[in-house]
């Protein structure tokens, strides 16, 4: 392989064969990109058009599925939530990250020991992370019954069984698994920030939370996109957070898009219902990320 | 006290010195220093304002402000801990932040040895194995996947390339429930629905996008000078990859390590829907534990065996969380 | 009795190993049986398979049914069968028979003569797709029961109460005794449950039949059918502060005197009987609510996927006649509380709530159960309305009861 590659380097050949090597490598990338991503998306949207039940059959209803899945409340309350969860969790893990990074980045003692406590919660999976909060927000034995018990008997905080706030319930949760990495993104961005520049702006008289807001921040722009992409990947795909934590429950009042899909094309085994919703969500989903993503990433340098 | 005025002057001295060809030369001498130093990314000392006396208000106020974030980062692990060191009837009593009045092992005893699920009484041990012999291989072959499809987006462009990748990042966001069914279909076409090489291409597809961009980013980042004299020098694709460019890239491949690590050993979905109950990864063992309720539950057992099946990745955490910034800084920063 | 029953596991194991293969084949069975009780039953079926030479590799998957399924579909689907699997009774493989992937069990039905055995004659049509039987059922599970615990009616001061509505009288006192008067998990199907238990209860067999069985959206909106609504509206108060997800939690409730009763399937039986607890002393169980005395019957039924393997082929009829041989029901349904599905087996073991149960069937007081009527997709719909009902007290009846009316209109 070697050989033949940089033999036909030195030869120029046709265009077809130039970067011949770097063709072939990328090969599992092009087939993970056409035949899982594009083609396992365009059969979905192709079978949300059918009726199928528990195997895919083409077998056309037209928009059918499409119009029962906006009549229904739970996709409703399902998108409501996303719509809550994300724009919360994208601001509170940016900011959270950004102020935790920014102070661990004061030369500080104990830097370690910090970074790592606010990082360990990353390595625990969702499934982990829903068992311990939803232990901890039990209002039986968990930090309801404990202030109870120190005396402030009317004290109420029981989030996973109250409808209008549990999805608040599940954002504590998400935040405390997922700010510890946002943190080290930040704080790898504002290592990156040279010293030179504190150096000037102290010379210049201005303070630190204007450099900070002013200067750092629009220089930390490659790591802010990345730390976008990862955070925006997850929100879209919540699924076994909710599902540890609270089952969607009480009621219909923590579910989530993911877990509508899944249930309907597996629980009620409605493919075709499921893949209309799946379908809704890749739609909303290319909507914002692929113009984006376009002009982030698939310019020519 | 700077006026709005200064603050602009100050934006466009701060462009002045960052411009392109001078950032470029910087970086490459710091770059060429770090690798002389053993070193691939130096920039790991705190950037920040240089700090005043040690008792200062603004210490005092840093200081307090991460010590109370700290506490409410480990109270959970604390609450975790403790529980599992108790006794049903002290859980069922106490307080659940109180510290356990008589240790007992007999919970981390019971998750990893005898808790039942349905006929299997052989708790989480089994599942461990099963996770290594997932995580071992998917680890290596997502890997060494994404850092040459990195590779070849950052060095070796070609017509499509970014369109493939752009389709990639798009990918990532695709909730994998989604993915499940055509997922089922491509893997029985080719032969592999079952088998555990069937779930390693899964990872490594489900891991790819992320990874992918991490690996671009940083082989972007690197300076191209390098790789120009190795092509002068007449070496080829793969021996570029292999001779320059995986030898100075041990960060993110560090930083690749801990996600996958992690990602793969903490998995439900893939692992309970393509693998069969002799070949259970552990945490579907765990969420097996966990859910079969024999009659009250056993909060102690739970969190032992929740401890337990998160213990490969917070070792790994623990140990390398170092690493990991500096990876991550290397891998996120540029782009 | 148990030292009788292994005897007669014994024996019956002999004399299967005739017929079955002479060296020992691993079959995979799955399952999502994983509580106290269902665990210990299964071990029953494990332990006369094994008997037989062969040898049982459990596959059980925990959550519930919900979590079960979509692995279990996905394998067989995928081409990666196991050995058996069980699913409910009813609907839920339908469409996989129809695309030819699981085994025709008719001959081995015929050799039995299952169709003299199993009674009542529903549970074998359900196993029936164009004339030929698919599938094994192994018990006969009956949703309408109310568990009451004796002890947390003393303590509050009344009688433990003999119908629904002697019940809700007695709530108060309940509640008054800081006692959860109805233990509700919450879990969608249990509340879905509760309703349809409800339904043919206050409601009649005939207004059951005519909504899901005729699926009547006109009638299911109707005034008969609001009834119906104000008893789940009186459930829903009543199960206020229950705060369990799993259905034995809410049954460990009951157990523990936490709360005053719960509508479950008989299925609970085996927690109670798992803790110690006897029936009439202990607790109370009251078929049909104490309103109706028609018992609609479920249950569970193993099903072959179609297998390559010649010897597991072979291990397969083997495990079907397993399941059906007089002695594994016996011993399986007394660990599983549920109730046999053949009529020629003496279950002289039987406590006082399966006595109440088997006169029913006995009398052949017997109707199909949702299971059996509607499709998943309905019951999934149905779960999402009425897990939201129980949960969020401003949904008001006559909003849920036209949802309700809504669901049915479009059933299947």
């Amino acid at each position: 392989m070697r050989h033949f590659t940089m033999s036909s380097a030195a030869r120029r050949p046709s265009r077809l064969f130039r970067n011949f090597s770097a063709k072939i490598a990328s090969v599992p990338m092009i087939l993970t990109a056409l035949v899982v991503f594009v083609g396992g998306t365009l059969w979905t949207v192709l079978y949300s058009f059918t009726n199928s039940r528990l195997l895919p059959r083409l077998n056309f209803v037209g928009l059918d599925q499409y119009e029962r899945l906006w009549a229904t409340p739970r996709w409703l309350v399902s998108i409501e939530n996303l719509a809550i969860y994300g724009i919360l969790s994208l601001i509170f893990s940016l900011v959270i990250g950004f102020v935790l990074a920014a102070l661990l980045d004061q030369k500080i003692r104990f830097e370690d020991t910090l970074r790592t406590i606010f990082l360990y919660p990353f390595a625990l999976s969702f499934v982990v992370t829903g068992v311990v909060w939803q232990w901890l927000l039990n209002p039986d034995f968990g930090v309801q019954a404990v202030v109870r018990s120190l005396g402030w008997e009317s004290f109420a905080f029981d989030p996973l069984y109250n409808s209008s706030i549990v999805i608040y319930g599940v954002l504590i949760a998400a935040l405390w698994q997922g700010t510890g990495f946002v943190m080290c993104l930040m704080l790898a961005g504002l290592r990156g920030i040279d010293e030179d520049i504190w150096k000037a702006a102290r010379v210049d008289g201005i303070p630190a939370w204007r450099t900070y807001l002013f200067i750092v921040l629009p220089m930390m722009r490659p790591v802010l996109v990345t730390t976008l992409v990862i955070i925006a990947a997850g929100i879209v795909k919540v699924y076994d957070l909710v599902v540890a934590q609270t089952s969607g429950g009480p009621g219909i009042a923590s579910e989530v898009p993911a877990k509508y899909v899944y249930d309907y094309m597996f629980f009620a085994q409605n493919l075709g219902q499921g893949f209309a919703a799946s379908t809704m969500m890749l739609l909303s989903v290319a909507i914002v990320i692929v113009p984006w993503a376009y002009l982030e990433f698939g310019r020519r340098r | 006290m700077a006026t709005p005025q200064t603050l602009e002057q100050f934006q466009q001295k701060c462009a002045a010195v960052l411009r392109p060809g001078l950032r470029k030369n910087k970086e490459l001498e710091r770059f060429r220093v770090s690798v002389k130093n053993g070193n691939a990314l130096a920039a790991d000392g705190p950037r920040g304002p240089k700090p005043r006396h040690a008792f200062s208000k603004r210490n005092i106020f840093i200081y307090g402000t991460l010590f109370v974030v700290a506490v409410y980062y480990l109270l959970p692990l604390y609450v975790m801990v403790v529980t599992s060191l108790k006794g049903m009837p002290e859980i069922r009593l106490g307080n659940i932040f109180s510290p356990p009045m008589e240790i007992t092992f007999e919970p981390w005893v019971k998750a990893w040895a005898t808790a039942c699920t349905g006929l299997n009484c052989d708790g989480l041990s089994r599942g461990f194995w099963n996770s290594v012999r997932i995580t071992v291989p998917s680890v290596i072959l997502s890997i060494a996947i994404a850092s040459v499809n990195g590779y070849a987006l950052a060095n070796w462009r070609f017509k499509g390339s970014e369109l493939f990748f752009t389709i990639l990042i798009v990918g990532a966001f695709i909730p994998y429930q989604v993915m499940l069914y055509p997922i089922v279909i491509i893997l029985r076409e080719i032969g592999l629905y079952g088998s555990l090489s069937g779930l390693v291409v899964v990872h490594s597809i489900f891991g790819m996008p992320i990874l992918t961009l991490l690996f671009r980013n940083y082989f972007a980042s690197l300076p191209e000078e390098l790789f120009k004299a190795a092509r002068v020098d007449g070496a080829g694709f793969w021996s570029i990859y292999l001779r320059i460019m995986v030898p100075m890239s041990v960060p993110i491949f560090v930083v690749a390590v801990i996600l996958q690590i992690t990602g793969i050993w903490n998995d439900f979905l893939f692992g309970v829907v393509y693998t069969r109950p002799d070949t259970y990864p552990m945490t579907v063992q765990l969420n097996n534990i966990v859910n079969s309720v024999q009659g009250v539950k056993e909060y102690n057992v739970n969190m032992a065996a929740t401890l337990l099946t998160g213990l490969v990745p917070l070792i790994v955490y623990f140990i390398s969380g170092k690493l990991f910034v500096r990876g991550i800084a290397a891998g996120a920063v540029k782009g | 009795m148990r030292r009788i029953l292994t005897a007669a596991v014994l024996a019956a194991g002999t004399a299967l190993g005739f017929a079955g293969p002479a060296f020992a084949t691993d079959l995979e069975v799955t399952h999502w049986w994983t509580s106290g009780g269902e665990a210990a039953a299964v071990a029953e079926l494990a332990k006369a398979f094994d008997a037989t030479g062969n040898k049982w590799v459990d596959g059980a998957i925990a959550g519930s049914g919900g979590t079960a399924r979509p692995i279990m579909i996905s394998r067989i689907t995928g081409g990666d069968p196991m050995g058996a699997t069980q699913f409910n009774h009813g609907r839920q493989a339908e469409e996989l028979v129809q695309a030819g992937l699981m085994r025709d069990l008719t001959d081995i039905a015929t050799k039995g003569k299952w169709t003299d055995v199993v009674r009542p004659k529903g549970l074998l049509d359900s196993c029936t797709i164009d004339g030929k039987i698919y599938c094994v059922p192994v018990n006969i599970h009956s949703w309408q029961w109310l568990w009451l615990s004796n002890d947390a009616f003393a303590k509050a001061g009344v009688a433990v109460p003999k119908t629904w509505d002697e019940y809700v009288a007695a709530a108060p006192a309940l509640e008054k005794a800081g006692i959860v008067p109805l233990a509700v998990g919450g879990q969608p199907w249990q509340s879905a449950g509760a309703f349809d238990v409800l339904l043919l209860a206050v409601g009649g067999t005939d207004a059951f039949l005519k909504v899901y069985k005729d699926k009547d959206g006109a009638f299911a909106g109707g005034s008969e059918i609001a009834k119906v609504f104000k008893a789940a509206d009186d459930a829903r108060k009543m199960s206020k502060g229950t705060n369990v997800q799993d259905w034995n939690q809410a049954t460990n409730m009951v157990i523990t005197g936490k709360a005053g009763g719960q509508i479950m399937g008989d299925w609970a039986q085996g927690e109670f009987q798992v803790a110690g607890k006897v029936a009439g002393k202990d607790y109370t169980c009251l078929p049909g609510l104490g309103m109706n005395s028609a018992l609609a019957t479920a249950g569970d039924a193993f099903y072959f996927p179609l297998l390559k393997d010649a010897d597991k082929a072979k291990a397969q009829e083997v495990l079907a006649e397993t399941l059906l041989d007089p002695k594994t029901q016996v011993a399986f349904n007394l660990k599983k509380g549920s109730l046999p599905v053949r009529g020629d087996v003496d279950l002289a073991a039987a406590n006082d709530c399966m006595k109440k149960g088997l006169d029913i069937l006995a009398k052949g007081d017997v109707i199909p159960w949702t299971d059996q009527l509607l499709s998943q997709d309905t019951q999934k719909q149905k779960e999402d309305l009425f897990s939201e009902f129980f949960a969020k007290p401003d949904l008001t009846v006559d909003e849920a009861q036209k949802r309700f009316a809504g669901i049915i209109s479009s059933a299947d």
